[in-house]
C-alpha cells in the first residue's frame, strides 16, 4: 500500500475515530487528546469488534463489544487479554492538516 | 542541626516490632528518630517462611520482608548482630553487647521468644539444635549433606515443619512426641490420626507416647534414650517442643513480667515509655505465637506512638489455618468437647476430609477442618461474632459458603468441574478463577475481575466468584475499598459529594482534582462521571459524547458484526397503519436484514450499516426509542379499559403520558415502565423499574422490579387516586433514583441497597415530591431528540460516514 491522502485532522473529533476502507480492509483512525493521529486495523482480535466505535482513553481504545483494551501506538491488546492488531503509519502535514496513511511493513 | 525529634528505640528486629514501625511510618513518618537493634545478622525476615526455605520452596533472600534499603530510605538506624544487654530505665538508655549506648524517649521491646530446649543430659552435644532461625536452617542443610538420621522432638506444628524440611533435605526423620497423638493443641484425635497417616505416607516415622530421657553420644549426638529404655539412632536432634517468651532483658530491667512481658490494651508495660509487642508480650494472660495477633498489636502500638486515637487491643480469638506438608488443616476456638457442648462431625476417609463443629447454646464455639479448609474463614468469623446458628448447623458442616446461602448454586462450587463456566458473559471457567486465586495471588473480587474478566460484564456471577474466593483464599481474602473502577479508590458517594463541594464541572477536572490514577479514565468511570456531572449541573454541563458508551454515542445498538439496530419510539406500544407502513417502507428501502418485535412492544430494525443510520432516521421522522441507553426505554401497556372487559382504567393513555413525560431522561441505569389496566397485570408491571397497576378508582405504584439478570418483583410504593398523582410520584421517584444511585445501578439493585423504607420516607413528604419534580423538569427541559439533532448537524453526522474509500494501489 503506497502513501495516500485520507483526509484532514479536523475530520476526526478529539477522542473520536473515523474509518477508511482500503480494498476489503477497514482501518480506524483515531485522534487523541493531544492531537496525535493513530491508525489501526478496525478489527478487535477477540470477536472482530469495530474499534472505531470504542471509547478512547489516553492512547488506548476500549473495544465496544467486550471491553478489550488496545494500545493504539503498538496495537498490543492489554492484560488480562492477549493479542494484537495491525498498526499503520500515519503522517500529518502540520501546514494544512492533511493525513497520510502508509501500511507498516510487517 | 541537631535532630529534635523524639528518639524511638526498638529492641528486636523481627516481624512484630518492625511491623509496628511500618505502621507508625505510615501514620506519622516524621515523628521519631528510629533506631532498631537485632541480634541476628539479618534484616527483618519472615520467620513463618523458614520451613518453606527448608522445604526448598523459597530462598533466604525471598523471605526478607524489609531489605537494608528499606531501613536506609526511612532513615532508620539499624544495628544488626547487636544484642541489648541492659536497659537503664531511669536515664532512658539501652546498652548493646558491642558497646553501643543509645538514649531513648520511647522504647519498644519486641524480643520475641526462644525455643524451649529440654534440659536433657547431653543437650549441649554437637548436632542438637532448635528450629527457630536462619542459623538453625543452615545447620540442618549442612548436616544433611553428611549425615542420615534425624530425630525431631515435638509433634506440634513446629516439629512437623522441621521434620518436613529434613525429609526434603533427604534425611530419615522420626518425630518423637510425648502425647498419644500429634498436634493435640490444634486438632482433635480423629483429625490428628488422619494427618499422621498422611505424613507417614510421605515418609515420616512417629514415636508417640515417648518421654525423652537423655541424649547419647560423645562429642556429637549418636542417639536419643527414652524413659522406657528404647533408643532411637540420631545424627541430628531438633528440639521443637515449644517456645517461651524472651523476657530476660525486661525482667532484669524491672519491667513487670509473668510468662511474657505484661502489657495493657495499649501495649504499655508498667514502666512509662516502655512498650512490648509480639511473642514476648503477655496481654490479659495470653502470649500469642501467631502472626495475626502480633500485627493487630503492632497497629495499636503504632497509633499510640503517633498520637492517633485507638480503642486499644482487645485480644484475639485465634485460628490455625495451615498446610502441613501439603495437607490443609484448620482449627479455631474451643474445638474439644466439654460439658455443655455438642459436636457435629463429618468424616470421609476416602477423600481424606474431616470436619467438626462444636456448638454451645446455639453458637459456634469451635471447629476443626482437615483436608478441606475452604470454610475456615467463614466459620472463624462466626466463632468470633458469636452469632446464633440454630437451624444452620448441618449446612455449615457440609460446607455451604455464606454466598451459597443466598445462591442455590454455591454449595456446588466445590464439587464443580474445573472446566465449568462461572462467568457466562466472558466465558471464564472455575479452573481459571481458582488459578487466579491460588497462583495468581488474587485476593479480592476486583482483582479476579481485572485478572480474568469474571464478573466484569453483567455482574450476575459475582456471588459465585465470591464463593470461589472464600473457597480458595479463605483467610487471605482482602476486603479492599473498591472505587467505582480501577482508576480511583473513591466510591460513588464520595465522588458525587466532592463534585458538589468543589463545584467541579468537567470530566477532566474531576479526574485531576480527585487524583485519578489514569490519564483519561476508562470505559467505566468516564460514562459514570459524565452522568453525575449532567445530573448535578443539568443546565450548564455540556454532555461529553466521547465519554458515552458506544450505543449512546451513535444512538443505536451496536450488534456483534458492527452493524446497528434502529428502534423508533412507539409510545405505549400503540401504533397506527400509517406509522407501520412508514416503518415498513424504510425497512424495505434500506434492505434491513431483520425486522423484529422487541419485548417492549416496538419494532426493531436490525443489521443496519452505520452510514445508513442518519438517512433512515431522516426518512422515519420518528423520535428515537432510546433502546440503547441508560434512560427511559419502553412503557409497556395492556389494552386497559379502552377495549378490555376487565380494564378498570385507561392503561394505554397512562402509558403514553408517562412515556412522553420522561423520554430522553438520563438515568443511572436503563429504566423500564409498564402500566396494567387491572390487577391481572397483563403488562407485567411488577417486574419493571416503575410499574403502575390500575385498581378500581386508583393506581398502585410499584418500584424496583427487574425481569433481567436477577429477577425481582417490585415493592409497593403506594396507592394514588388521580392520573396527575401518578406523574407526580413517578417524577419524584425517578429523580430521587437519579440523584442517589450509582451509574449502572438499576432501580432493583438500588432499592435492595438502600431499602424501600428509606425511599418511602423521602417520597411520602409532599414538599420533597414537588422539589424532586421541579428538578426532573429542569433535567428534561434541556434534552432534545438525538436523531433529529444528528440528522441536522453535519459536524455530528460526519461521524457516521467513512473518511474515504481507497482503491488498493
Amino acid at each position: 500500500m503506497t502513501k495516500m491522502l485520507v483526509g484532514k485532522v479536523t475530520d476526526i473529533d478529539i477522542k473520536g475515530s473515523r474509518i477508511v476502507r482500503v480494498g476489503d480492509h477497514e482501518i480506524a483512525l483515531f485522534r487523541l487528546s493531544d492531537g496525535e493521529v493513530l491508525a489501526v486495523e478496525n478489527k478487535c482480535p477477540h470477536k472482530g469488534g469495530a474499534l472505531s466505535e470504542g471509547m478512547v482513553c489516553g492512547s488506548k481504545v476500549h473495544c465496544p463489544l467486550h471491553d478489550w483494551r488496545i494500545d493504539l501506538h503498538t496495537g498490543v491488546v492489554q492484560e488480562p487479554d492477549h493479542g494484537h492488531v495491525v498498526t499503520y503509519e500515519v503522517e500529518v502535514d502540520q501546514s494544512n492538516g492533511s493525513i497520510y496513511l502508509t501500511e507498516r511493513s510487517l | 542541626m541537631t535532630d529534635i525529634r523524639k528518639k524511638l528505640v526498638l529492641v528486636g528486629n523481627g516481624m512484630a516490632g518492625v511491623r509496628a514501625i511500618e505502621h507508625l511510618l505510615k501514620l506519622s513518618p516524621e515523628a521519631y528518630e528510629i533506631t532498631i537493634f537485632g541480634s541476628e545478622p539479618h534484616p527483618n525476615y519472615n520467620r513463618i517462611m523458614l520451613s518453606s526455605v527448608l522445604a526448598g520452596g523459597s530462598s533466604m533472600e525471598e523471605i526478607i520482608i524489609n531489605d537494608l534499603e528499606w531501613y536506609h530510605s526511612h532513615g532508620i538506624r539499624l544495628y544488626m548482630g547487636h544484642t541489648i544487654t541492659s536497659i537503664d530505665t531511669a536515664k532512658r538508655k539501652v546498652y548493646s553487647d558491642k558497646g553501643i549506648v543509645m538514649p531513648y524517649d520511647e522504647l519498644i521491646l519486641a524480643t520475641g521468644s526462644n525455643p524451649f530446649m529440654l534440659p536433657l543430659p547431653g543437650a549441649e552435644k554437637e548436632g542438637v539444635i532448635a528450629f527457630r532461625d536462619i542459623k538453625d536452617c543452615q545447620i540442618m542443610q549442612e548436616t544433611s549433606q553428611s549425615y542420615r538420621k534425624a530425630v525431631v522432638i515435638g509433634g506440634g506444628l513446629l516439629g512437623l515443619e522441621a521434620a518436613r524440611g529434613l525429609l526434603h533435605l533427604g534425611m530419615e526423620v522420626s518425630v518423637v512426641h510425648i502425647h498419644p497423638y500429634i498436634m493435640e493443641r490444634q486438632l482433635d484425635e480423629p483429625a490428628s490420626v488422619m494427618l499422621r497417616k498422611e505424613l507417614e505416607e510421605q515418609g515420616m516415622k512417629f514415636l508417640l507416647n515417648k518421654q525423652s530421657e537423655a541424649i547419647l553420644g560423645k562429642k556429637r549426638v549418636k542417639g536419643l534414650l527414652f524413659a522406657d529404655g528404647e533408643i532411637a539412632d540420631a545424627d541430628l536432634i531438633v528440639m521443637a517442643v515449644g517456645i517461651k517468651p524472651n523476657v530476660e532483658l525486661a525482667q532484669k530491667s524491672g519491667v513487670q513480667t509473668n510468662r511474657g512481658i505484661v502489657v495493657n490494651d495499649y501495649m504499655e508495660t508498667n514502666i512509662p515509655g516502655i512498650y512490648a509487642v509480639g511473642e514476648c508480650a503477655e496481654h490479659r494472660g495470653i502470649a500469642y505465637g501467631l502472626v495475626a495477633p502480633l500485627y493487630e498489636q503492632g497497629a495499636v502500638l503504632a497509633k499510640r506512638l503517633a498520637g492517633v486515637p485507638t480503642d486499644g487491643y482487645p485480644g484475639s480469638v485465634t485460628s490455625t489455618k495451615l498446610k502441613v506438608s501439603g495437607v490443609d488443616v484448620f482449627s479455631a476456638g474451643q474445638f474439644t468437647e466439654r460439658t455443655g457442648t455438642r459436636a457435629l462431625r463429618y468424616q470421609d476417609e476416602i477423600e481424606g476430609i474431616y470436619k467438626k463443629l462444636v456448638i454451645q447454646d446455639d453458637q459456634l464455639v469451635g471447629a476443626v477442618l482437615f483436608g478441606d479448609t475452604g470454610d475456615g474463614a467463614q466459620l472463624f468469623s462466626m466463632i468470633k461474632n458469636g452469632e446464633n446458628i440454630k437451624g444452620k448447623e448441618k449446612e455449615l458442616l457440609l460446607g455451604v459458603s455464606s454466598d451459597a446461602l443466598a445462591s442455590p448454586k454455591g454449595n456446588r462450587l466445590e464439587g464443580m468441574a474445573d472446566d465449568e463456566i462461572i462467568c457466562g458473559c466472558n466465558g471464564v471457567s472455575k479452573g481459571t478463577i481458582a488459578e487466579a486465586i491460588q497462583s495468581g495471588g488474587c485476593t479480592s473480587v476486583g482483582q479476579i475481575k481485572a485478572c480474568t474478566k469474571a464478573s466484569a460484564s453483567c455482574g450476575g456471577c459475582k456471588p459465585l466468584v465470591e464463593g470461589l474466593l472464600q473457597l480458595y483464599a479463605g483467610d487471605n481474602v482482602v476486603t479492599v475499598k473498591e472505587g467505582i473502577c480501577g482508576c480511583t479508590t473513591l466510591g460513588r458517594d464520595e465522588i458525587v459529594a466532592e463534585i458538589k463541594r468543589m463545584e467541579l464541572k468537567t470530566v477532566k477536572e474531576v479526574m485531576n482534582v480527585l487524583e485519578w490514577n489514569t490519564e483519561e479514565g476508562c470505559a467505566k468511570c468516564r460514562p459514570s462521571l459524565n452522568y453525575y456531572l449532567g445530573m448535578l449541573w443539568p443546565e450548564e454541563y455540556i454532555d461529553e459524547k466521547e465519554s458515552r458508551i458506544t450505543n449512546e454515542r451513535y444512538h443505536a445498538n451496536i450488534q456483534k458484526d458492527g452493524t446497528y439496530s434502529v428502534v423508533p419510539r412507539i409510545y405505549g406500544g400503540v401504533t397506527s397503519p400509517a406509522e407501520l407502513m412508514k416503518i415498513a417502507e424504510v425497512a424495505a428501502k434500506f434492505e434491513v436484514p431483520l425486522v423484529k418485535f422487541t419485548g417492549g412492544q416496538r419494532l426493531d430494525l436490525l443489521g443496519v450499516k452505520k452510514e445508513d443510520l442518519p438517512k433512515m432516521w431522516e426518512e422515519l421522522d420518528m423520535p428515537s426509542g432510546h433502546a440503547y441507553g441508560k434512560t427511559l426505554r419502553t412503557v409497556k401497556t395492556c389494552v386497559g379499559s379502552t377495549f378490555c372487559r376487565f380494564g378498570t382504567q385507561d392503561a394505554m393513555g397512562m402509558g403514553i403520558r408517562l412515556e412522553k413525560a420522561f423520554e430522553r431522561l438520563n438515568t443511572p441505569g436503563k429504566v423500564k415502565l409498564a402500566v396494567s389496566g387491572c390487577p391481572r397485570n397483563c403488562a407485567e408491571a411488577t417486574i419493571k423499574d416503575f410499574g403502575v397497576v390500575a385498581i378500581d378508582g386508583g393506581w398502585e405504584l410499584h418500584i424496583g422490579g427487574n425481569g433481567g439478570v436477577h429477577v425481582r418483583a417490585t415493592d409497593l410504593l403506594g396507592v394514588v387516586k388521580t392520573d396527575d398523582e401518578v406523574i407526580e410520584w413517578a417524577s419524584a421517584f425517578l429523580q430521587y433514583y437519579r440523584e442517589q444511585a450509582g451509574w449502572n445501578e438499576r432501580t432493583a439493585q438500588w432499592v435492595e441497597r438502600v431499602g424501600l423504607d428509606s425511599i418511602k420516607e423521602v417520597l411520602e413528604v409532599r414538599e420533597n415530591r414537588l422539589a424532586l419534580q421541579e428538578r426532573i423538569h429542569t433535567a428534561l427541559s434541556v434534552t432534545t431528540d438525538p436523531w433529529k439533532q444528528i440528522v441536522n448537524e453535519p459536524e455530528l453526522r460526519k461521524n457516521f460516514e467513512q473518511l474515504s474509500e481507497m482503491k488498493t494501489v
